[in-house]
């Protein structure tokens, strides 16, 4: 009847092989687990989906009048401001976004981790790709901006997938790390909006990272959105944009670090999670 | 052997439960404190308030292919760990487990529904946390909606049901699940009777006609042995017993009650000139028993200790099931029966037959009661005995006895034209 199952072995502290394969299996609850939650989070509500454009249009209206008009810095190149604060708006957007979303998709989905089994990597994993769907629904302002401004991309444009998949890789690392802490010490859910609070200020969102003088960028470039936030504005700005290459580089090294720690502390994490939880 | 689907071996799961601490969960601020004190003072205190606590100790065992098994045992026996540890939700302290095919747990009904989605979302949703394919689903979507006959409502947000739909809709999409073992805890105890009936079916029908391995944990007795061929009785976290089923629920309704009868506190009331010894159901040999099919005899016994001479005294046994309804009241002068003392410190045993008790399988309570008239009472034994009645053969029907009903009638029928 059953030709030959496969046999699983259940013991402790062991890694299962079968882990990956199951993410494989599973790969349908991504998409399901993201449904679920950009389905309900627009329900009741009168304009719908048309919240995810208005926020991070009101924002970026926020900084260019604060940075651009009223500090006066500058931009970068000939780019209007609103564009430059829009290019790093995006990636900083998804990075919150996915922060918080991660860091309490475990709490928020404890009935789910303490009765039925999947690889856990999945709950994490969705609220990243919720982030995106609001990322790219943001994108469209972007556009409309460009449209507004007469503003005309360069060649540059098609490197932006390799910047996106940064800032995916930059938002799973971080989020992983603060969902598995925040199972078992639930400080991490005062910490996490304190993180994005701060970070929106330390990271080159309402201004242009040239503003950071010379000696200082590589230290500012720990920062690993510096290097995803400098890689959009490079992207999307084209011309006199320049990317400050050590920097960058060191954002990525640090960036692939968050990631694979992430994973690795998660996996250790999850076994027990269903008993802290 | 070819056809063993799951074998566990020295299985045990520790938990470490907390003392004097309070806190649910761990904050950082403790970690932190607790470390340096410990700086300070070596021989932490951080020790002693914490215990090791085995939920599972050492288990070994083998369930082969198409087995229906039932768990039982009281409440924290270890019953509810046992499935997690099973279906991969927690890690096992030691042992190891080896398992032949997908598994596929129902540990909760509802486990993933979301409120704000409709029936529809949701049916979806929970099938894909269940494990099930988008196009499985699909297949099955039909099948599902008519089982949880929630048609109409199927575009309403789940948090608009009733908690009877809401119940049924999520058994349905677990029930069409198709895994090649499944792992079942207690969720039939949920809806109405003619639901658990239907439920019930539906899980004979997996475990029959598909040739599935069910795990199937139930304090209802009657459940276990109707659909389970097997069981596990689990005490402490071991395993007591593991054989056929009759045998394993006779042994785990012994045990309880030992358990009861042994009890000093059970509430009395009375002025104890008279005292009730002694008191137990048995067959009609005489042997302790406290299982019963439906239209067995029942027959309790009980010795008299009069510390006075009362000339008529009235002994009332009372039946009632754990709501607390009371179900009937006998005594001795039903049947024209007079206790006759003789001397003080006299011990008179009595047994009282129920021929053919035809109440609806579940759990009764028996209590004891004597008096020196019909009002003044002497001993009054609140709660002393619990029966189970099942369903066996004598009743010809396949289906389980709706539960709801409280008596059973015999008929005899015949056609006259």
């Amino acid at each position: 009847m059953i030709s030959n199952p496969p046999e699983l072995i259940i013991e402790a502290g062991r890694t299962e092989r079968q882990y990956w394969q199951d993410l494989w299996r599973y790969r349908e609850l991504f998409y399901f687990l993201a449904w679920r939650d950009i389905l309900v989070r627009y329900k009741q509500t009168i304009i719908g989906m048309a919240w995810a454009l208005i926020r991070p249009f009101l924002t970026m209206v926020v900084f260019t009048v604060i940075f651009g008009k009223i500090a006066k810095l500058p931009t970068e190149g000939d780019a209007p401001y609103a564009i430059m604060v829009f290019a790093a708006m995006l990636p900083w957007q998804f990075f919150s976004n996915s922060l918080s979303g991660c860091s309490n998709s475990l709490i928020t989905n404890a009935n789910l981790v303490s009765k039925v089994y999947f690889p856990r990597l999945i709950v994490p994993t969705s609220a990243v790709v919720v982030s995106f769907v609001d990322f790219m629904i943001s994108g469209m302002i972007l556009l409309g901006l460009m449209i507004w401004y007469n503003f005309v991309p360069s060649w540059r444009i098609i490197t932006l997938p390799l910047f996106i998949s940064i800032a995916f890789a930059a938002s799973m690392g971080v989020g992983l790390w603060l969902a598995s802490l925040n199972v078992q010490y639930r400080d991490f859910r005062y910490v996490v909006p304190f993180i994005i609070q701060f970070g929106l200020y330390i990271s080159p969102v309402g201004f242009s990272s040239n503003v950071v003088s010379e000696q200082w960028r590589l230290l500012y470039s720990l920062n690993p959105m510096v290097g995803v936030i400098d890689g959009f504005r490079w992207a999307i700005l084209g011309g006199e944009s320049n990317l400050y290459l050590p920097g960058f580089l060191l954002s990525l090294a640090l960036v692939l670090v968050l990631l694979f720690s992430g994973i690795s502390y998660f996996r250790k994490m999850e076994r027990t999670f269903a008993d802290v939880i | 052997m070819s056809d063993t689907v799951i074998t566990v071996e020295n299985l045990g799961k520790k938990y470490i439960i907390g003392h004097q601490k309070q806190e649910k969960y761990t904050a950082l601020r403790d970690v932190i404190t607790n470390g340096v004190k410990s700086i300070f003072t070596p021989n932490s205190q951080n020790q002693n308030s914490q215990e090791e606590f085995w939920a599972l100790n050492d288990i070994s065992f083998e369930i082969k292919q198409g087995d229906r098994v039932g768990i039982i045992g009281r409440n924290g026996a270890g019953k509810s760990t046992l499935l997690k540890v099973l279906s991969r939700i927690t890690e096992p302290t030691k042992g190891q487990i080896k398992i032949k095919g997908r598994v596929a747990s129902l540990l909760e009904v509802g486990t993933g529904f979301h409120p704000e989605l409709t029936g529809r979302e949701n049916i979806f949703l929970n099938g894909a946390i269940l494990g099930m394919g988008k196009i499985e689903i699909k297949k099955k979507f039909d099948e599902i909606v008519a089982f949880a006959e929630v048609e109409k409502f199927l575009d309403t947000p789940v948090k608009r049901y009733s908690s009877g739909m809401y119940v049924r809709l999520a058994f349905a999409v677990a029930a069409h699940l198709e895994p090649e073992i499944l792992v079942v805890d207690e969720v039939l105890a949920v809806g109405d009777a003619a639901f658990q009936k239907k439920c019930l079916g539906k899980m004979q029908d997996v475990a029959n006609k598909e040739g599935k391995t069910v795990l199937f944990v139930s304090h209802n007795m009657g459940t276990v042995q109707q659909l389970c061929t097997s069981s596990i009785f689990l005490d402490r976290g071991q395993v007591v017993t593991f054989d056929n089923v009759e045998q394993v629920v006779a042994k785990y309704l012994h045990f309880t009650s030992i358990e009861t009868s042994t009890q000093t506190n059970l509430k009395r009331t009375g002025n104890k000139k008279i005292i009730f010894k002694d008191f137990y159901t048995s067959d009609r040999s005489g042997k302790f028993s406290n299982i019963f099919s439906m239209g067995d005899d029942i027959y309790i016994n009980f010795t008299l200790y009069f510390q006075e001479i009362i000339k008529e005294p009235v002994v009332a046994i009372q039946i009632k099931n754990h709501l607390n309804e009371q179900f009937a009241h006998l005594i001795n002068l039903d049947d024209d029966f007079h206790i006759k003392p003789i001397n003080k410190g006299d011990f008179n045993q009595i047994k009282v037959k129920i021929p053919k008790v035809f109440l609806s399988p579940s759990q009764y309570i028996l209590e004891l009661w004597v008096g020196e008239n019909m009002n003044i009472a002497c001993d009054y034994i609140y709660d002393c005995m619990s029966i189970e009645i099942i369903q066996s053969n004598k009743i010809k029907r396949l289906t389980p006895y709706p539960s709801h009903l409280k008596i059973f009638l015999n008929s005899e029928w015949e056609q006259i034209a």
